[in-house]
């Protein structure tokens, strides 16, 4: 018996790790930036992501072409590592870059990528997303905008809700219903982008718990989308979005790095207080959280790459750093006494954050039942 | 960078399974707990005969050279089948008795080839108590001057899993080594414990997951209720977490990640005990239902090689 099982990363990828430190050393503002969801901050946050781009540190993971590094799976785990350890700025462009730039690279066409990923790299172009709608949340194949059909492209029209950075955000990407008429909710669906700004789009910012605008209603009446902004054959939007779903997208929605640098700086601030016993619990759950998140994460990448497809495990993943990251920051919150209700600082900034956590990206009740019936096998039951 | 078990790892797994599966574990477990020890003496016998003690014993003395991954493949597969005996324990005294010289030659061929069970009474196992001294053949105390060789156990303690029979040992005999790897061999039996506790609770879940497939009230089976498959999905996401912290544990051995997988494989093997229990129903509740004897065992776990807390204060050192 050999053990091949390592937890080594190789040279290659260690040199690669070098450089990107040395890179944020050099160049990570020294304090936190304006919230992201300020125009301020917005502004200051996509000024960071031209910066990152110009020395091709955006997007690592992306071909060269498009502003990348070609960096694998694993070198982008290093990445995140790096970054979230140097204390860098949140990610303004998060949404484009885990949620539509993949679909591109699956489903786009070759002029899509080349005219809607360069802009998206830099930061000059962000993406907000276009999913949820009054009435369809969880069960969002039942949503009811419409795309329909005129001279060269097509017409939108309907309402949008809950959709994350659009109160300041340049375009946004959603499923539209082309062909009311077939039976299933989830058939006749079409992925489209947009331009927030286009004739007969309002956006009406809709402010978070503390008031920011985090997300935004979206009006649109008869919005006129070229033909070259349909993403893959009109009508099969639902199989388009979701093929995504559940591969790598499950892996880089949320970085390891990202908890590893939270949970020690929750420790440094435990330290500071004096270690009081009364959260050391709370403080090493989160210790050990981020590691069984990291491994979990390096296990799964290796079934990747062996080719096995993720399907639905990524919905253990989605609840369990969700739950994570709110436990992290109610604790950080707790041990700063009374000092833990100021809003506007940077743990109040991420624990307000934090709380939206088990809501998106399919609450964690949706993601239960996920599990519960495709990893467990037990019988579908009502809702 | 590859953390992913091999073929060769997951066979062992499968070999395993076959063993177990084979050797009617419930009889043998309840056996045991009366202090019958014949059918579980010879379950050893085949367990060691398959290699899994050797896992923790060099190759000159008869083992396969210490392989902590695959000593976590095999705990594991121990645990999903509540194999009774000082199974930790022998792994500890394995790595105690180990000095490269005399103590290594007398000992440590007979725990490789699965014909010696031995126990040890460590401080950090609390309350002076070693598992299963009546039916081991080499029993060590952990005393101020250093490791010695008990003559014999005191009378035989209750433990809340009745499989697990706790003994003091007298803190005489042969004093055999003054500065045995106390840490080392920590690192080892925790690292056994977690992985057994990963097994236990994926067992649990297993069976849970059957069982209310098949138990059916207003009409439909219990598994179809929202309340009982978010609950088994929160045992789910708790063992597949903690799976990777016992498998990188097993990589590094580092102090801090052997007592984080000790820590969450046990807990989640408890969530997995009290939702089994719960699911269950009465039925769960009673001794004469084999699922007992996994229930007892994911609470003693707990306590066994590092309580919570103890791992916790571990996680939390600064390195």
């Amino acid at each position: 018996m050999t053990t091949t099982v390592d937890l080594t990363h190789s040279p290659a990828d260690e040199e690669f790790r070098a450089e990107a430190r040395a890179w944020l050393r050099a160049h990570v503002p020294p304090g936190p930036l304006p919230s992201l969801e300020t125009a301020e901050g917005f502004a200051a946050h996509r000024a960071w992501e031209a910066e990152l781009a110009a020395d091709r540190w955006s997007v690592v993971s992306w071909p060269e072409e498009y502003g990348g590094r070609a960096a694998g799976l694993m070198r982008w785990l290093v990445f995140e590592e790096e970054y979230w350890a140097a204390g860098a700025p949140g990610r303004v462009g998060q949404n484009g870059v885990s949620l539509l730039a993949p679909t591109l690279f699956e489903h786009g066409t070759p002029e899509q990528r080349a005219r809607v990923l360069p802009p998206m790299a830099t930061g000059e172009v962000v993406w907000a997303q276009a999913w949820s709608e009054p009435g369809a949340g969880s069960d969002l194949a039942s949503l009811a905008s419409r795309a329909v059909r005129t001279d060269g492209g097509w017409l939108l029209t309907g309402q949008k809700t809950w959709s994350s950075r659009a109160a300041f955000a340049d375009r946004a990407f959603g499923l539209f219903r082309s062909e009311p008429h077939l039976p299933k909710p989830h058939q006749g669906l079409t992925y489209l982008m947009f331009d927030l700004r286009a004739p007969g789009v309002t956006v009406r910012p809709i402010g978070r718990l503390d008031g920011k605008p985090a997300f935004a209603e979206l009006f649109l009446d008869e919005v006129f989308v070229p033909d070259e902004d349909v993403i893959g054959e009109p009508g099969r939007g639902w199989r388009i979005a979701m093929s995504t779903a559940g591969n790598e997208r499950g892996l880089t929605l949320r970085s390891p790095g990202r908890f590893l640098a939270a949970a020690d700086r929750l420790r440094d601030l435990w330290q500071a207080r004096g270690e009081p016993e009364s959260a050391a619990a709370r403080v090493a759950d989160a210790v050990v959280g981020a590691r069984a998140y990291q491994l979990f994460t390096y296990a799964a990448a290796a079934r990747f790459l062996d080719g096995e497809s993720l399907g639905p495990e990524s919905s253990l993943n989605k609840v369990f750093w969700s739950e994570l990251d709110l436990a992290l920051h109610e604790t950080a919150l707790d041990l700063l006494g009374a000092e833990g209700e100021l809003a506007d600082t940077p743990w109040s900034e991420g624990y307000v954050f934090s709380l939206a956590g088990p809501i998106y990206a399919g609450t964690n009740e949706i993601q239960r039942d996920i599990i519960a019936e495709r990893l467990l096998g037990l019988p579908k039951g009502r809702r | 960078m590859r953390f992913l078990l091999d073929t060769e790892q997951r066979d062992f797994a499968d070999a395993l399974r076959g063993l177990l599966t084979a050797a009617d574990t419930p009889a043998v477990v309840r056996d045991w707990s009366r202090g019958e020890h014949e059918g579980g003496r010879a379950l050893w016998g085949r367990i060691g005969e398959a290699g899994v003690f050797g896992l923790a014993v060099p190759e000159e003395y008869g083992g396969m050279g210490r392989r902590p991954v695959e000593l976590a493949v095999a705990f594991t597969e121990l645990g999903r089948y509540a194999v009774p005996g000082p199974l930790a324990e022998t792994v500890a005294a394995a790595v105690l008795l180990d000095d490269g010289e005399d103590l290594a030659k007398r000992f440590l061929p007979g725990i490789a080839s699965g014909e010696t069970v031995a126990t040890v009474a460590f401080e950090q196992h609390g309350y002076g108590f070693a598992l299963d001294g009546d039916a081991a053949d080499v029993r060590l105390a952990a005393t101020p001057e250093g490791l010695r060789l008990s003559p014999g156990a005191g009378a035989v303690r209750r433990s809340l899993d009745p499989a697990r029979r706790l003994t003091p040992l007298f803190p005489v005999g042969e004093l055999i080594s003054t500065e045995p790897p106390w840490a080392e061999a920590l690192a080892w039996a925790r690292l056994a414990t977690a992985a057994q506790a990963l097994g236990l609770g994926l067992a649990l879940l297993d069976r849970t997951v059957a069982y209310v497939k098949q138990r059916t009230q207003f009409g439909v089976p219990v598994g179809s209720f929202q309340a009982v498959r978010h609950r088994l999905a929160d045992v789910k996401i708790a063992l597949e977490f903690a799976r990777p912290l016992v498998f990188g544990a097993a990589v590094t051995m580092t102090p801090s990640d052997v007592a984080a997988a000790k820590l969450s494989a046990c807990a989640a093997a408890y969530a997995g005990a009290r939702a089994a229990l719960q699911l269950h129903g009465a039925i769960g509740y009673t001794a004469e239902y084999d699922l007992s004897l996994w229930l007892t065992k994911a609470r003693a776990l707990r306590g066994a090689w590092g309580a919570p807390e103890e791992c916790r204060r571990v996680v939390l050192e600064r390195r």
